[in-house]
């Protein structure tokens, strides 16, 4: 059996197919790393191509990353624009059940809130 | 070199409390033993927040080490001091220095008998100083991570305290380079699975110019990959408002940065624009806050989800009529939904996952509880829902927590104080 691979930037033809070209999941047209402040954890979306940086300043609004994330932080999102890197910054407050050594979650520094985010499907244009 | 997260400062405290030569990373002691004849026969310059809390202390184990080289004469190492504000805390507050909580807005009054280490963030102008008094290795206390790059940078090139943009990029340089190999391949998403060499992976290197622009390489030889994603990802790391990137130096604009990949493994930064320093400092406080534990067993197919379920259902209820008085219960199902909560369970046979590992986890302010809860763990093997093992690491043990109280302070009550030594 041939092992299923998936590399950033290498699956959008396959996703093209399965989602008839609507759709389009965020770990195929960007990367992304993230980490904390306290309780808060940021994440830094970047997009892999110059031309999907629109497309994510379009539809991953601070408001559909609230409701991406709904159940897992207890506060609000801020998103930042930098069209120098492609890249969006966000900030999700009360992420981290109080962050640093007070947090009992395995994640307590949001190491992994970037591929989280990475799950979301948006509209292709 | 960065030695300081955010904990470090307590725990360095702790040590100095029950030894007065002791309160710094001796991990960079070592260190210097092992390059400081190739620093001072090549005259490179080093400049460390590795002196903790007690920055004398870890420059005369140097000093010891250079003796001990046969280096003795040949170095001047600078000592960075003024950060440490733990003595003078009741003054500070007694003056209206409230040192209120930046996320919780909580004046520091409601834990100060709880204090275990305070510090102001310095920036690189007592680094500056001490270079320029002509001291080869600086020794700090809590300056913060960029102003290690910054100073060096500002020292060679003569760079003003208020030529914001070159202090702008100087800091970006610092925030690139400050966790090591993160910008150079290392935690690196973008196609990682092609990232060559990672077990000889190469730290960064800023060869930087009089106008602030600089180039990102490493060693040739070495494994990992420096190109515009990797040098990205970083960059946005633990970023909050990218337009105001506030040091005690000046604050950078991270909207302004050009990346250009101009040769292999070879990254230009440039264009970056600064704006004036503020006239505040930052403040680190660690206090103790009390106690946590955390206890895991792991279940195996069939239905690993649904009894690592059960078993915490079980648990919470044996919790609940011990009448403990838990501030925080936090269970996570290890193989399933730790990392990505729910968003990870979308398209999952739930009941074919091979194994999942319960982890639960208490918080309380008193250790009592805490260690009650270290007991309801192993029961639930005999006791509990079926096909669970797991357990041969024993009962969990309670720890201490110290937790961290980030704070500001006008800039005109810290006076860092810097000295010379000669090994």
């Amino acid at each position: 059996m041939k092992r299923q691979r998936r590399r950033t930037g290498q699956a959008v033809k396959t996703q093209q197919r399965r989602s008839g070209g609507r759709t389009v999941k965020l770990v195929d047209i960007a990367h992304a790393r993230s980490g904390d402040k306290g309780d808060t954890a940021n994440i830094g979306l970047i997009a892999l191509k110059p031309e999907y940086y629109p497309v994510l300043v379009k539809h991953v609004t601070a408001a559909r990353v609230a409701q991406h994330f709904k159940g897992m932080i207890t506060g609000t999102v801020e998103r930042f624009e930098l069209p120098n890197l492609n890249a969006l910054n966000f900030l999700l407050h009360g992420a981290l059940d109080g962050g640093g050594t007070i947090s009992l979650k395995t994640d307590a520094q949001g190491k992994v809130f970037s591929t989280a985010l990475l799950r979301m499907e948006i509209e292709r244009r | 070199m960065d030695y300081l997260a955010e904990v470090t400062m307590s725990i360095l405290q702790k040590q100095k409390s029950r030894d007065a030569k002791r309160g710094y990373a001796t991990d960079f002691v070592t260190q210097m033993e092992r390059i400081l004849p190739t620093v001072v026969a090549r005259g490179i310059k080093v400049t460390a927040n590795a002196g903790g809390v007690n920055p004398k202390a870890c420059a005369n184990a140097v000093a010891d080490v250079a003796r001990k080289l046969g280096l003795g004469g040949k170095l001047t190492i600078g000592i960075v001091t003024g950060d440490d504000l733990l003595g003078r805390l009741d003054g500070l507050l007694a003056r209206g220095h409230d040192l209120k909580n930046l996320d919780t807005g909580r004046p520091l009054k409601d834990v100060r008998d709880r204090v275990l280490s305070a510090n102001a963030y310095l920036g690189a102008a007592p680094v500056v100083q001490a270079l320029q008094r002509g001291a080869q290795v600086v020794i700090t206390g809590r300056v913060t991570d960029t102003g290690l790059t910054l100073g060096p940078l500002m020292h060679a090139f003569g760079w003003a305290s208020d030529a914001w943009d070159q202090i702008a990029a100087g800091t970006v340089a610092g925030h690139i380079i400050e966790c090591g190999a993160q910008c150079s391949g290392g935690n690196c998403l973008r196609d990682w699975d092609t990232i060559p060499d990672m077990a000889h992976v190469g730290y960064p290197i800023v060869e930087a110019r009089s106008d602030g622009s600089f180039d990102l390489i490493k060693h040739p030889g070495t494994g990992g990959r420096i190109d515009v994603p990797s040098v990205t990802e970083q960059l946005v790391y633990e970023m909050g408002d990218p337009q105001s990137y506030i040091t005690p130096d000046g604050v950078a604009d991270f909207t302004t940065i050009q990346l250009n990949q101009v040769a292999k493994d070879r990254v230009q930064v440039s264009g970056v624009r600064g704006k004036p320093a503020t006239d505040k400092l930052k403040v680190s406080i660690a206090y103790f806050y009390g106690y946590k534990a955390v206890g895991t067993l792991v279940y195996a197919w069939p239905d690993a989800l649904a009894k690592a379920q059960a078993a915490d259902r079980i648990l919470r209820q044996r919790l609940k009529d011990l009448g403990l008085k838990l501030e925080a219960i936090h269970t996570e199902y290890l193989g399933a939904d730790a990392t990505h909560g729910p968003l990870a369970l979308e398209h999952v046979d739930v009941a074919n996952i091979p194994e999942v590992q319960l982890r639960v986890g208490v918080r309380a302010r008193e250790e009592a509880p805490v260690d009650r809860f270290t007991r309801e763990i192993a029961p639930l093997i005999l006791n509990g829902p079926p096909s669970v093992t797991g357990f041969a690491g024993g009962r969990p043990k309670p720890e201490e927590i110290v937790a961290y109280w980030p704070a500001l302070i006008d800039k005109k009550m810290v006076q860092p104080t810097v000295e010379l030594i000669s090994a």
